[in-house]
């Protein structure tokens, strides 16, 4: 009993931050790289677009960016739950169309309420994901099939709800202002204000219990850095953003509507993922799913909630497309799904399962929301684009595999 | 001698024509190491399995510090304190250590998971297995050698409180040295008052942990020996069937 002070197996927290930096120079070296590649790339890029057009660096496609990458950024991170566990959804993007179509169908042709009619487009997300996790946890059915067969079903069923052609203009203006207005310029610092103090005090919090059960913490300055890059690149963006970006008369200034809504979904997913019993059970499930049984985890069920999640995300991705283009129609979200995954991907998140994480996905999406954007102002034919994007996530997945490997890892 | 933690009589299992245990009788006691040795069919996966509550017997009674038991699912052998350590090893290699050795049975506070505590927890179980290999509890399984993830696997069962270890090829995949650190594991394990039954074809190892030897037989138990009063060439006997004696 005497060992309890003189114990000699360490828990990563104790040292210098020369030592910490030491470890994450390790771990980087062992294939537990995270979203490093994908932060370089990031850089890499916005340097390579900023010089080749000057347009690039601009207030106005800065926002611009943010706002395109913010469905792709919600559909991602739906998608990064099923990626853990080593499934997939191809039908993210339509049932994201599919339950906007039930929204203005019931809106504009029904007369509902449209907080209502949002409200059956998560039944619908609901009702999908439950769909898929039956057909995939209970029967066994691989995901790949029966996503790819609801990809296709769901097209007829949009083209059914809507009509051949049929497109449908979305009337609602609290709805078209999440992705086309802005918040008061106050507001944008609140935001920044609220998510540093928390990511504050959950911190504090951490190193108080740890303290309490005789723990090491890690260097106090650590933290400090950690959030004085947060707050720099935040205040940075706001202020950016606060400044009036608009080419003509009319001034637009502010941080999008949108910001908040994905910024909250990021750090509430991530709490669920990090620190709740389900986020848990959910990497084990992605790491070794026979190994999660025999611990008595009901792995049927973890696969179900996950598809649900990522369905149920997949409709907020829905509403932020329809409020940013503003119409509602039959091929709504379908293109929308390969770029999910290869934002996850590309962000650092696992195929074959179990690692990654939701601000991963995040980073992935503005990736390859990046390269659209700067090879769209560079005036290149589009086929170029899908050539870049298609060739980012072969890398990206290469980078996975070797990483994977390099971790020791057989299975 | 005081009661056998686990008592098997006259157990019976068979899958469709193939009589895979017929009529076995074993007992397991706590602080002893008793190995289950035979060839490769005798049906030593078989019992395990039954004891597990993987897969139940189709006859026979079963007794858990005396009293009769059904185990009917891995979550009833566990309830009573049945772990096994299986030879695949059973752990999530994009987990650390600590998460490993509280999955499925996490501490919370409220509706977050007691990091901390689980980590107390797992470093306090090490340290009193004297387990010295292991660099950080934090570390990914994934990163572990096959002997350190072995030690992984038998210190969770202590962690989980369990009363009988079962041991499923625990040296099979591991060198020398690493062998020699997990049998002195398993050593301290059963001193510390746990009933431990090690699977093994390796009578190396067998007769150097072991306190108690059952061979199985083609589906029957045809030795119980000390292994302080036999030899390797007897226990080689019983295993090839060259050598039998009557029910012990």
């Amino acid at each position: 009993m005497s060992t309890t002070t003189t114990t000699t197996i360490s828990s990563g927290h104790e040292g210098t931050i020369r030592d910490q930096v030491k470890n994450y120079f390790v771990r980087v070296k062992s294939g537990e790289m995270g979203a490093l590649p994908s932060v370089i790339s990031l850089i890499f890029l916005t340097a390579l677009f900023a010089s080749l057009n000057p347009y690039f660096l601009t207030k106005l496609n800065f926002a611009n960016l943010l706002v395109q990458s913010a469905t792709l950024m919600m559909l991602s991170m739906a998608l990064v739950f099923v990626i853990l566990i080593a499934e997939i959804d191809l039908s993210a993007g339509v049932t994201s169309g599919l339950s906007m179509a039930f929204f203005i169908i019931l809106t504009n042709k029904a007369g509902w309420d449209w907080r209502v009619s949002i409200l059956a487009g998560f039944v619908v997300g609901f009702v999908v994901g439950s769909f898929i996790g039956f057909f995939v946890a209970k029967v066994g059915v691989p995901s790949f099939v029966v996503t790819l067969g609801l990809f296709l079903g769901f097209q007829g069923l949009q083209l059914a709800l809507l009509g051949d052609g049929g497109i449908y203009r979305v009337e609602v203006p609290e709805l078209k202002s999440i992705m086309n207005d802005n918040m008061p310029q106050w507001a944008g610092w609140l935001m920044l204000g609220i998510f540093l103090t928390l990511t504050l005090l959950i911190n504090f919090y951490d190193r108080m219990r740890r303290k309490k059960s005789n723990l090491p913490n890690r260097p106090l300055i650590l933290l400090f850095i950690k959030l004085g890059v947060m707050a720099g690149l935040g205040a940075g963006c706001v202020s950016i953003l606060n400044v009036n970006r608009s080419l003509s008369a009319i001034a637009i200034a502010g941080v999008p509507i949108v910001m908040p809504f994905a910024i909250t979904i990021l750090f509430v997913g991530t709490l669920v993922l990090d620190r709740t019993r389900f986020g848990r059970h959910l990497y084990a499930v992605g790491g070794n799913p026979e190994a999660a049984r025999r611990a008595g985890i009901k792995v049927p069920k973890i696969r179900m909630s996950a598809f649900i999640i990522c369905s149920m995300l997949s409709v907020v991705a829905g509403i932020f497309n329809a409020s940013r283009i503003g119409t509602v129609e039959a091929t709504a979200g379908k293109s929308m799904v390969l770029s999910g995954v290869a934002a996850a991907v590309v962000g650092g998140v696992s195929l074959f399962g179990g690692r990654g994480r939701l601000a991963h996905a995040a980073v992935g999406a503005v990736v390859i929301s990046i390269i659209d954007n700067g090879l769209g102002l560079l005036g290149l034919p589009a086929g170029i684009n899908f050539l870049v994007t298609g060739g980012v996530l072969i890398l990206a997945a290469t980078v996975d595999a070797v990483s994977r490997k390099r971790a020791g890892a057989t299975k | 001698m005081d009661t056998p933690v686990i008592e098997l009589q006259n157990v019976i299992k068979s899958f469709g024509p193939v009589d895979v245990l017929q009529g076995i009788n074993f007992k397991a006691y706590a602080g002893r190491v008793t190995a289950l040795v035979g060839d490769n069919g005798a049906g030593k996966s078989t019992l395990i399995k039954g004891l597990a509550g993987v897969q139940s017997y189709d006859s026979g009674v079963v007794k858990f510090e005396g009293n009769e038991v059904h185990l009917n699912s891995a979550r009833q052998a566990a309830a009573l304190g049945i772990e096994v350590v299986y030879q695949d090893l059973a752990l999530c290699e994009n987990l650390d250590i600590v998460q490993n050795m509280f999955l499925g049975r996490e501490e919370m506070t409220g509706m977050t998971l007691d990091e901390p505590h689980m980590e107390f927890e797992a470093t306090q179980t090490l340290a009193g297995l004297k387990i010295r290999t292991v660099k950080s509890v934090r570390q990914k399984v994934a990163s572990l050698s096959g002997g350190q993830r072995q030690t992984v696997a038998i210190a969770r069962s202590v962690l989980r409180k369990a009363k009988l270890v079962i041991l499923d090829e625990p040296t099979a995949a591991l060198g020398v040295a690493q062998t020699e650190q997990v049998l002195n594991l398993v050593r301290r394990l059963a001193d510390s008052g746990v009933a431990v039954i090690i699977i093994s074809h390796n009578l190396q190892d067998v007769f150097k942990v072991c306190d108690d030897i059952s061979v199985l037989y083609l589906g029957k138990m045809v030795a119980h020996l000390k292994a302080t009063e036999t030899n390797h060439l007897d226990v080689v006997g019983y295993i090839t069937g060259t050598k039998s004696m009557e029910q012990a």
